[in-house]
């Protein structure tokens, strides 16, 4: 007797794991079984829930960067705007498991592949929100900060920027919640995110409660990252709760 | 108008009396601030594509710490010719010198920097409390921390905000106070010259009345060279101490003081502009306690009283809505000085004929 018996190694991430933790909750595949989730926390769900907030900040992370250096070039020269709603909107309309389908040939079915599908996805909205801000900013305002010999650049981070906020914090929280539901489907080209769980349950029969754990904690995910916005802009944008009546 | 001492002309550099520093330090009552002269040399501007200059070939010199007020009706480029002066708009030909100084020799946004600018709608950054407000001329020069607080403290003094509304936002404001911080972000900086467009002009007619006195007020302590843009003929009149009036296509019709003006329109156009009741306005610039009165002599005290400092115009309407009853005039201790009568008021306007036949160059 020379190996141990193959019961005793770790399983892994096998889902549902009927011979390892079965429980009769499990095997007539009840609406919820807590004890499911409570054993298969660390090694499935919470690492996909990592994995999904990883992918949601990358990607928003990156198409912030990308609309915010495309709003200020459309906000300075006006004749880009035009070109740019039109390529970001046609990105938008593209359906997402074809993209995701598409980017595989040239870029691989990869990280890469799945975050340029999502940044492409939130280019159209945030480019929108922080233009909208930026075109919102009063004239007077604007004349007033010449007027007193600020430069372009001073007008623009003192002035225009912060008082486009509130319209950019609300392009973020759409951009946010939209790639959180998104990130759903790069289970289908990258093995990562929330969308795993949720892509097993649902070949299983589905099985319910990985089917609804993985569910709810998208949305609450979700929830949550829409909450924290909120209340960085509250935080970064005290002149707004300001108003006498 | 006697408002500037007189010998201005010493004062082309923009210095009045600024000694290296002390500005900063001086309590609000002691602080001595700059003013330079003005001065517009065949200035005009003609944009690309029109035929007709918007300016045209305009002259006129505004002494240091005088207010000149540009007036005219609209399209006669009167607010054009104020942003040539801080090159919000550039210049086509002709030179406008500040303190003996080109304006076209110096970096716009460091001349900017030195000239205060109010306009109609204010522009207080929303996003910013009255104290960041008022500070960002100084932000902008780099002024230390220390010097900025002392300077915020200064100026809410001088416009008559408590201290502690620096850390309100603009729009915890009225529209007075308002206009009260955007004049004193405009002086933050201790300017030798400020632009202000229009900027009573949003303001309802009772606070526009006690904000222009409020600004002759504190005119009458910094004593800043003014340029001043209306389309109001009597504000033109009460704030100025020279107007500038212009006419379609920005020709200067008449250059001289609200007296003059009122007294010897140049030509058809100006007599039109200040109106048919240019006499009544003239009135306007004699208040009660330049006039020759009648001794209260006991007579009964009567109904209609009104301090020295009004206008004897005000007087007028107030002695005709009473039916030419006198009015008697009282001190700053409700003590009757003396009585006005319509008489008297002829006699004020005989006075001033008679000097003007002999008196005016014109």
């Amino acid at each position: 007797m020379t190996f141990v018996a193959p019961a005793l190694v770790p399983a892994g991430p096998v889902i549902p794991n009927y011979s390892a933790h079965s429980s009769q909750c499990v095997v007539h595949n009840h609406f919820f079984c807590t004890g499911w989730v409570s054993h298969n926390w660390g090694s499935v769900l919470w690492p996909a829930l990592r994995q999904h907030v990883f992918l949601t900040l990358i990607a928003v992370a990156i198409g912030f960067a990308i609309s915010l250096a495309l709003a200020l070039a459309a906000h300075r020269y006006r004749v880009l705007e035009r070109p740019t709603l039109l390529v970001t909107t046609f990105l938008y309309t593209i359906p997402s498991l074809a993209l995701f389908e598409l980017l595989v040939a040239p870029v691989g079915a990869n990280i890469y592949a799945a975050e340029i599908a999502l940044v492409s996805y939130t280019l159209l909205i945030l480019f929108r929100n922080i233009l909208t801000g930026l075109r919102e900013v009063p004239a007077e305002v604007l004349d007033a900060a010449e007027g007193m010999g600020m430069t372009r650049r001073q007008a623009l981070w003192r002035v225009e920027l912060p008082l486009a906020l509130p319209a950019i914090v609300a392009g973020l929280r759409i951009a946010v919640v939209t790639i959180i539901a998104l990130a759903t489907i790069v289970y289908t080209i990258y093995d990562k995110g929330l969308g795993v769980p949720i892509h097993t349950a649902l070949g299983e029969g589905p099985f319910k409660t990985e089917l609804l754990a993985a569910g709810a904690l998208t949305v609450l995910l979700a929830l949550a990252a829409d909450a924290l916005l909120v209340l960085a802009q509250r935080a970064l944008t005290p002149w707004t709760r300001t108003r006498v009546s | 108008m006697g408002r500037t001492p007189a010998g201005n002309s010493f004062l082309k550099t923009a210095h009045t009396a600024h000694s290296e520093g002390s500005s900063a330090f001086a309590k609000p009552g002691e602080q001595e601030s700059k003013a330079a002269e003005l001065e517009l040399l065949g200035v005009s501007k003609r944009y690309p594509g029109q035929r007709e200059p918007a300016i045209a070939g305009l002259s006129f010199t505004v002494p240091a710490g005088e207010v000149c007020v540009l007036v005219g009706p609209s399209g006669s480029g009167k607010t054009t010719a104020m942003r040539l002066i801080n090159r919000m708009i550039s210049i086509s030909g002709g030179d406008i010198l500040l303190g003996g100084r080109s304006v076209l020799a110096r970096d716009a946004r460091e001349l900017r920097r030195e000239i205060g600018y109010v306009i109609q709608q204010i522009g207080l950054f929303p996003h910013q409390t009255v104290g960041e407000n008022i500070a960002t001329v100084p932000g902008l020069l780099g002024w230390p921390k220390q010097r900025i607080a002392v300077r915020l403290r200064e100026l809410l003094e001088l416009i008559g905000l408590e201290q502690e509304m620096a850390g309100r936002y603009p729009s915890q404001l009225s529209g007075g106070q308002r206009q009260r911080v955007g004049v004193a972000r405009a002086l933050a900086a201790d300017p030798p010259l400020m632009l202000m467009d229009e900027p009573f002009g949003a303001i309802d007619p009772i606070n526009r009345t006690r904000l222009q006195d409020e600004f002759l007020g504190l005119q009458a302590k910094v004593k800043k060279t003014v340029v001043f843009v209306t389309h109001d003929i009597d504000e033109a009149i009460k704030m100025g101490d020279r107007i500038a009036i212009l006419r379609e296509g920005g020709h200067l019709a008449q250059y001289d003081t609200p007296r003059e003006i009122l007294t010897h329109p140049a030509d058809g156009f100006v007599a039109e502009f200040v109106g048919a009741d240019r006499g009544i306005k003239r009135l306007s610039l004699t208040t009660l306690a330049e006039m020759k009165l009648l001794e209260p002599n006991g007579t009964k005290p009567g109904a209609l009283r009104a301090p020295a400092s009004t206008s004897v115009r005000d007087a007028l309407s107030m002695i005709l809505t009473a039916n030419g009853e006198p009015l008697a005039v009282i001190d700053g201790n409700d003590r009757v000085q003396g009585l006005l009568t319509l008489t008297l008021i002829e006699r004020l306007l005989a006075e001033e004929a008679a000097a003007n036949g002999k008196g005016s160059g014109q």
